[in-house]
C-alpha cells in the first residue's frame, strides 16, 4: 500500500450550491473517518477550493479570537469562513486583510444547526491567500464547468451512489445550479465587455 | 463464469496451438468446462492448466506461444481504449481501493512508463504484490479524460516472473490549483555525504547521523484540478523561479528571523491558490516539475457559456 492515505480532492462549487449542502455523512464508523458534505448535484465533498471577493471580516469570538470572513462569488452569493486558534494562519490572514480583496481559500466544509433548526454550511479554511482577478476568473470558468458536469451526471439514467443519495436527501432542483453557473459566466463576460 | 467467456478462452487457446496440435475448439472447451464447472477451479487457473497440458503435449516452451491473438505492448504504446493486450509489468504501487467492486488498484510500470490498473473483485484473480513483476495476458485498455489505464478481468491470466524490471520515467503534464505546500518544503538541509542528499531532520541524517548539512530549497506541493490531486516536487531551481526567492535570500530571511520556517511561510503566500501547468517525469506518486508556468485568465469562457445555455 502507498504510505500516505489518499488526499481528498478540493471540489469546485459556487456558493449557491455549497450553502445548500446541508446533509453530511461518513463512510465508516472509524472516529477519524472523513466527514463529507453532499452537494445537491450528487458529489461528496470533504475539501473545497474557491477564489472570490473577501467583502467583510469580523472577530465574532467571545473569549478567544474567532474570525468570520465573508467571501462572495460573482452571483453575489456568500461563502462563510470561520477561523480560530486552531487555524492560526487563516485567522491571522482574516485579521490582517482589508476588504475588498480577491482571496483563494482551501478548506473543509462544516455544518452547524442554528437555534431555529436551520443548518448552516460554512468553510473551515486550511489556507487563505491573496489572489488576482485573472485567477478568480479562471476559477469561475472552471467551477461552472465542474458544476455542469455534475448536473449532467445527476441527470444520467445510471446515477452513481452519491447522485442517488442526493436525489433522496434533497428536494432541490439542480436547474438552480445551472443558472448559478450561467449567471457567473455572464457576469465575467459583462465585466470583459465593460473593460473594452 | 459465463458460457461465452469459456468459449472465448477455448477459441484463444485453440488458436495458440492450431499449428502444432490437432485440436478442436470443442475439445479445449470441454477441458476448461470440466475444470471450471465440475472442479470449481478459477478460470485463470483452468486456462493456465489447460495451456500447460497442451504445451507438454506439443513439446513446446511457454515462450513459443503467441499472445493468443493479442498484441504484446509496452506501456507507452497504450493509446487506444478497449484493446485487448498482453503486458509484462512491475507493480509499482498499490492504492487503497475505493469501492468493494475493486479488488486491487494501483500503478504498473515497464521500461517505457507507468499506467494505472484496476482488478475487479468479481474476476477472482490472484493477488498482485507491490514490487512484483508479472506477465499479464488478456488485459483490456481503457481511457478516461485522456489518461489510459488497463483493467484486469476474469479472462486475464497472471504469471509471476522471477525477474527485475527497470521502470522508466514517463512525462506527465498536469494543470490545476496549487492547494497545499507540504511539510519539508522551503529552506531545508541535506546530508553532505557523497550520493546521500537525504533531507536532515533536526540536523540528523537517517543514514549518517548528525552531520553538518548543506542548505537547499524545495517545494513539495499539491496540485488539484477538482478531479484529481497530484504531488509535485519543485527542486531548488524550480522553487527559485516559482517563488522569486533565491537560496541566498532564503538563508538571509532565515538568519534574520532565527527560524527557517519563515521561508516556507513566505513561499506559501506567493504560490498557494494559484493555477499552474506542470510538465515533468513522474516518480512514484510525484511529478518532478521540469517545466511549469502560471495560468492566467481562462482561455475560452465562451465555450462553457454555450454549454451552460444549451443544457
Amino acid at each position: 500500500m502507498a504510505a500516505v492515505p489518499t488526499r481528498e480532492v478540493a471540489r469546485r462549487v459556487f456558493a449557491r450550491e455549497f450553502n445548500d449542502a446541508t446533509y453530511t455523512f461518513t463512510e465508516s464508523d472509524d472516529d477519524r473517518a472523513p466527514v463529507y458534505a453532499l452537494l445537491p448535484t450528487g458529489q461528496r465533498v470533504n475539501r473545497v477550493f474557491l477564489v472570490g471577493t473577501l467583502t467583510e471580516t469580523e472577530d465574532v469570538g467571545t473569549d478567544a479570537e474567532y474570525w468570520q470572513g465573508r467571501i462572495v462569488d460573482p452571483n453575489g452569493d456568500t461563502f462563510f469562513t470561520y477561523a480560530g486558534q486552531y487555524q492560526p494562519d487563516a485567522a491571522s490572514m482574516l485579521r490582517e486583510l482589508e476588504p475588498p480583496e480577491y482571496v483563494a481559500v482551501v478548506g473543509k466544509p462544516r455544518t452547524y444547526e442554528t437555534e431555529e433548526g436551520d443548518v448552516n454550511v460554512s468553510i473551515r479554511p486550511e489556507s487563505i491567500t491573496v489572489a488576482t482577478e485573472s485567477t478568480r476568473d479562471r476559477w469561475v470558468v472552471e467551477t461552472a464547468e465542474r458544476t455542469l458536469e455534475r448536473i449532467r451526471a445527476f441527470e444520467s439514467e445510471t446515477p452513481d451512489e452519491y447522485v442517488a443519495m442526493a436525489r433522496q436527501q434533497y428536494e432541490l432542483p439542480v436547474e438552480n445550479y445551472r443558472r448559478a453557473a450561467l449567471s457567473a459566466l455572464e457576469s465575467l463576460q459583462e465585466a470583459a465587455a465593460n473593460a473594452d | 463464469m459465463t458460457e461465452t467467456d469459456l468459449r472465448t478462452h477455448a477459441a484463444e487457446i485453440h488458436e495458440q496451438f492450431a499449428e502444432r496440435l490437432d485440436l478442436t475448439v470443442e475439445e479445449v472447451h470441454g477441458r476448461l468446462d470440466t475444470l471450471v464447472n465440475e472442479y470449481k477451479v478459477p478460470t485463470s487457473e483452468a486456462r493456465r492448466s489447460v495451456i500447460n497440458a497442451y504445451l507438454d503435449e506439443a513439446g513446446m516452451d511457454r515462450e513459443e506461444l503467441g499472445g493468443g491473438g493479442n498484441e504484446r505492448k509496452v506501456i507507452s504504446d497504450v493509446e487506444t481504449a478497449e484493446e485487448w493486450i498482453d503486458l509484462t509489468a512491475k507493480v509499482v504501487e498499490l492504492w487503497e481501493p475505493r469501492s468493494d467492486a475493486v479488488a486491487q488498484v494501483g500503478l504498473l510500470g515497464d521500461e517505457t512508463g507507468t499506467i494505472k490498473f484496476t482488478k475487479w473483485s468479481k474476476s477472482e484473480l490472484p493477488s498482485l504484490e507491490e514490487g512484483g513483476v508479472y506477465d499479464l495476458r488478456n488485459v483490456v485498455t481503457d481511457e478516461y479524460e485522456g489518461r489510459y489505464s488497463v483493467k484486469l478481468n476474469r479472462t486475464t491470466t497472471i504469471e509471476a516472473l522471477d525477474e527485475e524490471l527497470e521502470v522508466g520515467d514517463d512525462t506527465a503534464e498536469i494543470e490545476g490549483a496549487l492547494v497545499d505546500v507540504q511539510s519539508g518544503s522551503g529552506l531545508i538541509k541535506r546530508c553532505p555525504v557523497e550520493d546521500c542528499t537525504r533531507v536532515l531532520q533536526n540536523g540528523r541524517c537517517s543514514e549518517h547521523g548528525e552531520v553538518d548539512g548543506e542548505f537547499d530549497l524545495r517545494i513539495k506541493g499539491v496540485v488539484d484540478d477538482g478531479e484529481r490531486v497530484y504531488e509535485v516536487i519543485f527542486d531548488r531551481e524550480a522553487t527559485e523561479e516559482l517563488t522569486g526567492i533565491t537560496l541566498e535570500e532564503a538563508q538571509e530571511m532565515a538568519m534574520d528571523a532565527l527560524d527557517t520556517s519563515v521561508v516556507a511561510e513566505e513561499m506559501c503566500k506567493r504560490v498557494l491558490g494559484r493555477y499552474y501547468r506542470v510538465v515533468g517525469p513522474t516518480f512514484g506518486r510525484y511529478v518532478l516539475a521540469d517545466e511549469f508556468d502560471e495560468q492566467g485568465a481562462p482561455a475560452d469562457p465562451e465555450a462553457v457559456l454555450i454549454k451552460a445555455r444549451s443544457m
